[in-house]
């Protein structure tokens, strides 16, 4: 029983980190149809904000919840005007830019801070149940993921904001007609998408090594669960975690954490040879 | 090509064994920058993972070759492994009708996915017959090729140079010949409009998965060359950083031609050797430099760029980066 619990808190927790490691790359490409091969150096550099600012002597909390984003976040919106801006509806490109970038980020940290690792402690205790016992930093996660796909949500659905972003993805030249800027909602989106992966690296921070390459270690799960998503950004984001969540971890529980991954990965392309648009391509199509 | 031949010959006579070295790893190189252009360049499929079998490559024929000692059948292993990879690979994509992006990003997630195997298998309970796989350790001490059919009778510097040397020569003038064939010809037509192609008769799944095979067998056999070079090889071979460099060989050297790539091989890796020796500037970071300005600025790579350019100076046709 106690066995089962356990098992079930760890599926709970794979499927939230693979929720908020993708939620930044997801809001990015659903939205914006941009590929960001960058999105795991925009997790590291979350991660670095969220241990200079807890050095700093800011709270841990704090850090990751509102330092990380903000900074990330600034740092997208320089990407876009730098970047992106000129490479709109050239995919390939994008693709290749921003891998240009994810390297030229890697090798930046690395000259500025050094290939070391640093880290912060785990904030809050562990409690138990049974004989083993479960950090609440785990617990934490879980919800702050439930939080974060509500907000999105939210923002998506029930502001003016939301509302301006989607019509202006789908029609750029009529949102333009309306008085509405196109490069700048372009702009805020990227930044938006950027602070997400932000709040993911402060978030991570704490359970990973931080160290210039640690977005590599990211990157392979984010994509895959982005492309088995499909387009649409919430159901998308949801279900693809929740398939590949559950069957990483149940893969790991049985052998290492490593073939978990491989089993993630093998199960991801068995399913886009039959759904090649992604889960929400056959189903929940049309949502957000 | 002529050129090419000339220059293998002349190379050894001209440069001491080190410098003999470091050329030959020029090569290695330039037959993985190869298989990118042409599956990239002339068959139109977004491979960010062809250090995938350039590692399998390496890797298989380190396993065989310390299980079997002679090294004739190891090299044709670490040729058909990695084709066969990217026939099974090139299915999944090619027939479930994935696009370029997605193909894309696959592909990479392949080569990370190798690269975090390979790398957790240290420990003693890893191995294959007598080759332990070593995890992040690598392979040591790998057998280099000898003669076919004599264990005894290793290849000496000079000799695994016109090996490599004359491979990529051979390489080059079998897919030149390969892309002027009829079967050449679809692929391209293809990589043009893929639904005209369809609609005309041709089981464009096919022709890719073949296109793309054909650049699996290449880059395997640079594999099988580079892991002969330093007789050793580690799982960075799957590295991000390795399939980053490839698509900036052949981003620099001009996509859609054959020679650029080659020279866009060389001359990074020269730059990255230079940058290897002074402690300022970390590879990674001009590397990516490189890749931001030239996607951004010489969208076209160099090759082709200098073609338009002549042909603005001359006011006539040049033929574009290609020997006509």
């Amino acid at each position: 029983m106690d066995l089962a619990l356990i098992v079930s808190v760890q599926v709970l927790y794979a499927i939230a980190t693979l929720v908020i490691i993708s939620s930044g790359l997801a809001v990015i490409f659903g939205m914006m149809r941009v590929i960001n091969l960058a999105h795991g150096e925009f997790l590291m550099l979350g991660a670095y904000s969220a241990i200079f600012a807890t050095k700093a002597g800011v709270n841990i909390w704090v850090a990751m919840l509102v330092v990380a984003p903000i900074c990330v976040g600034l740092f997208g919106i320089v990407v876009e005007r730098l970047i992106i801006r000129h490479l709109y509806g050239r995919m390939v490109d994008t693709m290749l830019a921003t891998w240009g970038l994810s390297l030229l980020c890697v090798g930046l940290v690395t000259s500025l801070i050094g290939n070391t690792t640093s880290g912060v402690s785990t904030p809050e205790g562990s409690f138990s149940i049974g004989a083993y016992s479960v950090s609440l930093y785990t617990m934490a996660l879980i919800v702050i993921a439930v939080l974060l796909l509500l907000a999105i949500r939210w923002v998506l659905r029930s502001t003016d904001w939301g509302l301006i972003a989607r019509g202006t993805m789908q029609n750029p030249g009529m949102a333009d007609v309306l008085g509405i800027s196109p490069t700048r909602v372009y702009s805020i989106t990227f930044a938006v998408g950027a602070a997400l992966s932000g709040l993911a690296g402060g978030l991570l921070a704490p359970v990973s090594g931080v160290v210039p390459t640690m977005g590599g270690s990211f990157i392979a799960k984010a994509f895959i669960t982005v492309i088995g998503g499909g387009s649409s950004i919430l159901a998308g984001t949801v279900s693809a975690s929740a398939l590949f969540g559950l069957i990483n971890q149940l893969a790991t529980f049985i052998t290492t954490p490593v073939f978990g991954e491989v089993a993630l990965f093998i199960a991801a392309v068995v399913m886009l040879r039959m759904l090649p648009q992604g889960i929400t391509g056959r189903f929940f199509k049309g949502s957000l | 090509m002529l050129l090419g031949v000339m220059a293998t010959l002349a190379i050894p006579q001209w440069v001491d064994d080190f410098a003999l070295i470091q050329i030959t790893i020029y090569v290695v190189m330039a037959i993985l920058a190869i298989s990118q252009a042409f599956i990239w360049g002339f068959s139109g499929i977004l491979c960010f993972g062809q250090a995938t079998f350039f590692g399998l490559g390496a890797y298989t024929y380190a396993l065989a070759v310390v299980n079997m000692g002679e090294s004739t059948l190891p090299v044709l292993l670490a040729i058909a492994l990695p084709g066969m990879f990217a026939v099974l690979l090139g299915y999944f994509m090619f027939y479930g009708r994935l696009s370029d992006v997605y193909m894309g990003v696959i592909t990479l997630t392949v080569s990370l996915i190798f690269f975090s195997s390979v790398n957790s298998t240290a420990g003693p309970e890893w191995r294959i017959g007598n080759a332990p796989l070593g995890g992040f350790n690598g392979i040591p001490a790998i057998p280099s090729i000898n003669f076919p059919g004599n264990p005894e009778d290793p290849l000496d510097a000079v000799t695994f140079f016109y090996l490599c040397a004359f491979s990529l020569i051979a390489i080059y003038g079998g897919l030149r010949w390969l892309i002027s064939s009829r079967i050449g010809h679809v692929i391209v037509a293809i990589k043009e409009n893929e639904q005209r192609a369809t609609l005309l008769g041709f089981d464009a799944r096919a022709f890719k998965l073949f296109a793309f095979t054909v650049g699996g067998c290449i880059a395997g056999l640079s594999g099988c060359f580079f892991a002969n070079w330093g007789s050793f090889t580690s799982p960075t071979v799957f590295s991000l950083g390795q399939s980053a460099q490839i698509i900036v060989w052949v981003i620099v050297g001009g996509l859609g031609t054959l020679v650029g790539p080659i020279i866009g091989c060389m001359a990074i890796q020269w730059l990255t050797t230079q940058i290897g020796t002074q402690q300022t500037f970390n590879s990674n970071l001009v590397l990516g430099v490189i890749l931001v300005v030239f996607v951004l600025l010489v969208p076209k790579g160099i090759i082709p760029s200098l073609g338009d350019v002549l042909q603005k100076l001359f006011g006539k046709k040049v033929a574009k980066g290609e020997d006509a």
